[in-house]
C-alpha cells in the first residue's frame, strides 16, 4: 500500500452505548491512489460512514479510534484539530447524504462557497466571487451568477447536492468522500451527479471513495471495490474481477436483492433474509454466517480473516467462497 | 381519450386536475390525468421527485380536494361521495406512505397504531379488534405478541414499513396505495418488502397503485406502467413492453438513468443536464420539451395527447420512438 495517497491501516472505531462496546469499524485495511476511485458497499448500519468519519477524523467524541489513517505522508490520528482543520478544507473534502449537512441553511451559496475559498487560498474578494460562479457552471448549475444570492432552501434537492459539490471542489482537494451523495435523490438526478462527480475527478486526478448500498452505483464508475459486513471489509478487488467472479457470499447476496430489468414482473426477489447482527453483540464465527446460504463447519465457531483469491489485488473472508465459474 | 383496460376496472381516474396555491401562485400538481385500474392488477406509477404521484395518489382517496375531473371507485364516484357513504368506501381503499418511520405516532403503541384504522371505522368489539391486529401482525412477519406493547423507535425502517402495510391491511381493503413503500430502505430490505407486498396481495386478493422513482422497483412488481412528467402522463403500457419498447422520450431517458450491476455496461453520458421546469409556469405544449432531444416547434404550441402507439401501450408525444 506504499505510494497511495490515503492508506487506513488497521482502524477500529469503538462506540461506548448503553448496551455495551459497539465496535463500528473492525480491523480495516484500504488504500486509494490518486486519480483513483474506490468504492464502499454494504448494508444500512455497517459502518461505512463510520469509516468515512474516521478517515476525516470527524468521529462522535465518545468515540475511540485506533489504527492509522495515512494521508499524503502524515498519520491523520496524530493531528491537531487546528492542522485537521485547514486539511479538511483544502486536501480533504466530503460530500454527505444529506446536502444540508454541509451546507449552512442561513447563508446564501455565495457566501459559502466564498468564504470556504478565501479560508483556504489566498484569494481577493472579486477572485473568489469569479471562482464561485465558475464553480456552479462546473457543477451544471443554469444562472450561476443569480444563485450566488440565493439560499439552500431555494433550490431542489438534486440542486442542492450540486452546491454541496461545488463546495467540497472548491479547494482542489486531493481526496474527495463521497458518502451515499445520491440516495436521497432521483435516478435521473442520480446518473447526472455520479457523471458529474466522475469528470470533475479525472479533470483534478482526485482520489475519490464513494459510498453506497447500491452495487449497480460502483459497477462502472469505481477502480476499486470493498464490501463492508458488520464493520469489517469481507471482499476487496479490482471492480471488474469482483463483478466477474465474486467469492464472498454477502457480495453475490448484495447483487442478488437488487431488482433487474430482464427479469419478468412479479419473480420473488432473492432477499437476504434477516438484519446483520446487532454490532454490540458479535458473534463468534462469520458475521454473515446467520444469513448466509453456504453456513457450514467453523463458519459458526472460527472469524474467517482476509485472503487472497487468484491475484492479491482481490481479497475476501469466507470459509466456503463461491466457486470459479459460479456466481455473478 | 379512454385508455381502457377491463370491462369494470375497479378504480377509474377521469381528466383529474389537482392545483397547488402558493403565494398566490398556482402548482400545477396534477394536469388532466386519466388511469383505469383493473381488478387484481397493480399500476406503477414513476416519475421525478415533485411530479405529481403523490398528489395525485392523495386526491384518489379524496385526502386532496380535485379542482376537476372524476374518481370512480367500483362504479361510485368518491369526489362526490360525503359524509357516511364516502366513509364506507374509504375503508375499502388504504395508503401505505413514503417514509415509514415518521408515518407511525412515536408515542403509541404499535398495537395501538395498527388498531386505529379499525377503532376509526366503528369496530367496538376489543377482542375482534385484537384478533384483526394479531392476524396482520403476522401476516407482515411480525410477531404480535413480541411487537404489539412497543414504541416505533424500536424498530428499524423496514420493521416500521411492515407495521405500516399491516396497519393498511387492517380493515380488509381492496385497493392499495403504495407511496414510494420502499425509497427509505437499503438493498436487503427493499427486496424483502416488496416480496412481502406481492405476498399480501396474493393472500388478501389486492389491487395496487405503486408509486416509486425507481423504474427496476417498478418492474418487478407492476403489470402495467404509468410513467408521469410534471403533473401530466407521457406513457401507459404492460411493464414488459414499456421496457422493451419505450416510446416516449421521457420513459427511454428513465431507462437510460438505471444503474446496471455490470462493469462493462458504461454509463451513458447522455443524460441531459438540466432539471424539470417548475410546476408554476410548465412549459407550454409538451412539458417535457425543454430536456427532450426531439423536441421541434410543434411540441411547443400544440399538447400532446396520451393515443396508442401499439396495443395496449399509450404516449403523449408528437414523435414517439415506436
Ligand atoms: N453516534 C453514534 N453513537 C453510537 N453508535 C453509533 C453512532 N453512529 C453510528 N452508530 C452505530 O455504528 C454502526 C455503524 O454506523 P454507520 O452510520 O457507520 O453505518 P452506515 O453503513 O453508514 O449505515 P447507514 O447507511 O444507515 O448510514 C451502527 O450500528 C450504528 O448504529
Ligand atoms: N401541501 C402542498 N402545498 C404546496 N405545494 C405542494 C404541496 N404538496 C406538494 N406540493 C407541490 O406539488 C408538486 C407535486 O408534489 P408531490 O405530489 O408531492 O410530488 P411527488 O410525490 O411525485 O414527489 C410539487 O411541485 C410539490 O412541491
Ligand atoms: S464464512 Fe461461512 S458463513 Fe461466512 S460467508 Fe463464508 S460460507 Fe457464509
Ligand atoms: S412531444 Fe415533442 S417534446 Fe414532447 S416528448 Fe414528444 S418529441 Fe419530445
Ligand atoms: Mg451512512
Ligand atoms: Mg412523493
Amino acid at each position: 500500500m506504499s505510494g497511495a495517497l490515503l492508506s487506513v491501516e488497521n482502524v477500529m472505531v469503538d462506540l461506548p452505548t448503553p448496551r455495551g462496546n459497539l465496535r463500528a469499524v473492525d480491523h480495516v485495511d484500504l488504500a486509494v491512489g490518486a486519480g483513483r476511485t474506490l468504492g464502499i458497499v454494504g448494508e444500512s448500519g455497517c459502518g461505512k460512514t463510520m469509516l468515512s468519519r474516521a478517515i476525516l477524523q470527524l468521529l462522535p467524541k465518545k468515540a475511540k479510534l485506533s489504527g492509522r489513517v495515512m494521508f499524503d505522508g502524515q498519520d491523520l490520528t496524530g493531528l491537531s484539530a487546528e492542522k485537521l482543520r485547514k486539511l479538511r478544507g483544502r486536501s480533504l473534502a466530503v460530500v454527505f447524504q444529506d446536502p444540508m449537512t454541509s451546507l449552512n441553511p442561513v447563508l446564501t451559496i455565495g457566501t459559502q462557497l466564498i468564504e470556504t475559498i478565501q479560508e483556504h487560498l489566498e484569494l481577493d474578494l472579486a477572485q473568489a466571487r469569479q471562482r464561485s460562479i465558475e464553480l456552479l457552471a462546473a457543477v451544471g448549475i443554469p444562472a450561476p451568477e443569480q444563485r450566488l444570492a440565493q439560499y439552500p432552501h431555494q433550490l431542489s434537492g438534486g440542486m442542492r447536492q450540486r452546491v454541496a459539490i461545488a463546495v467540497a471542489l472548491s479547494c482542489e482537494p486531493q481526496l474527495l468522500i463521497a458518502d451515499e451523495p445520491t440516495t436521497a435523490l432521483d435516478v435521473t438526478i442520480q446518473a447526472q451527479i455520479l457523471d458529474l462527480l466522475a469528470r470533475e475527478q479525472q479533470r483534478r486526478h482526485m482520489a475519490m471513495i464513494i459510498i453506497t448500498h447500491d452495487l449497480g452505483v460502483v459497477a462502472g464508475r469505481t477502480d476499486e471495490v470493498a464490501v463492508m459486513y458488520a464493520g469489517r471489509v469481507v471482499e476487496r478487488a479490482p471492480t471488474p474481477a469482483l463483478f466477474k467472479r465474486m467469492r464472498m457470499p454477502y457480495t453475490e447476496a448484495l447483487l442478488a436483492a437488487l431488482p433487474k430489468l430482464d427479469v419478468a414482473p412479479h419473480t420473488p426477489l432473492p432477499a437476504i433474509s434477516g438484519r446483520p447482527p446487532d454490532p454490540t453483540r458479535p458473534l463468534k464465527g462469520c458475521s454473515f454466517s446467520p444469513r448466509c446460504r453456504y453456513s457450514a463447519g467453523r463458519c459458526t465457531t472460527e472469524k474467517p480473516q482476509l485472503s487472497p483469491a487468484e491475484t492479491q489485488e482481490h481479497v475476501y473472508a469466507c470459509f466456503h467462497p463461491i466457486a470459479a465459474g459460479a456466481g455473478a | 381519450m379512454m385508455l381502457q383496460v377491463a370491462s369494470d376496472p375497479l378504480m377509474k381516474v377521469e381528466n383529474l386536475v389537482v392545483e397547488y396555491s402558493v403565494g398566490g401562485k398556482t402548482i400545477h400538481a396534477v394536469s388532466d390525468v386519466s388511469l383505469e385500474i383493473a381488478r387484481g392488477e397493480t399500476l406503477g406509477l414513476v416519475g421525478e421527485s415533485g411530479c405529481g404521484k403523490s398528489t395525485l395518489g392523495r386526491a384518489v382517496l379524496q385526502l386532496r380536494q380535485a379542482v376537476s375531473g372524476k374518481v370512480l371507485f367500483d362504479g361510485h364516484d368518491l369526489t362526490t361521495l360525503k359524509g357516511e357513504a364516502l366513509r364506507q368506501m374509504r375503508r375499502r381503499v388504504q395508503l401505505i406512505f413514503q417514509d415509514p418511520i415518521a408515518s407511525l405516532n412515536p408515542r403509541r403503541r404499535i398495537g395501538d397504531i395498527v388498531a386505529e384504522p379499525l377503532v376509526i371505522a366503528g369496530v367496538k368489539d376489543p377482542e375482534e379488534r385484537k384478533r384483526r391486529v394479531s392476524e396482520v401482525l403476522s401476516a407482515v412477519g411480525l410477531d404480535p405478541v413480541l411487537v404489539s406493547g412497543r414504541l416505533p423507535h424500536e424498530f428499524s425502517g423496514g420493521q416500521c414499513q411492515r407495521i405500516c402495510i399491516a396497519r393498511s391491511l387492517v380493515l380488509n381493503p381492496e385497493f392499495v396505495i403504495c407511496d414510494e413503500p420502499v425509497s427509505a430502505l437499503d438493498v436487503s430490505i427493499r427486496a424483502q418488502i416488496l416480496n412481502l407486498l406481492e405476498e399480501m396481495k396474493a393472500r388478501y386478493g389486492l389491487t395496487l397503485l405503486f408509486i416509486a422513482h425507481d423504474l427496476a422497483v417498478v418492474k418487478a412488481v407492476s403489470d402495467r406502467v404509468a410513467v408521469m412528467y410534471l403533473g401530466r402522463l407521457c406513457e401507459v403500457a404492460p411493464s414488459e413492453q414499456l421496457f422493451a419498447r419505450p416510446a416516449h422520450p421521457y420513459t427511454a431517458l428513465l431507462i437510460e438513468a438505471i444503474p446496471v450491476p455490470d462493469p462493462d455496461v458504461r454509463p451513458t453520458q447522455s443524460v441531459p443536464v438540466g432539471e424539470p421546469p417548475s410546476p408554476i409556469a410548465p412549459p407550454s405544449g409538451c412539458r417535457f420539451r425543454t430536456r427532450c432531444p426531439r423536441a421541434d416547434a410543434r411540441c411547443a404550441s400544440e399538447v400532446p395527447e396520451l393515443r396508442v402507439v401499439a396495443p395496449g401501450q399509450y404516449a403523449a408525444c408528437h414523435h414517439p420512438l415506436v
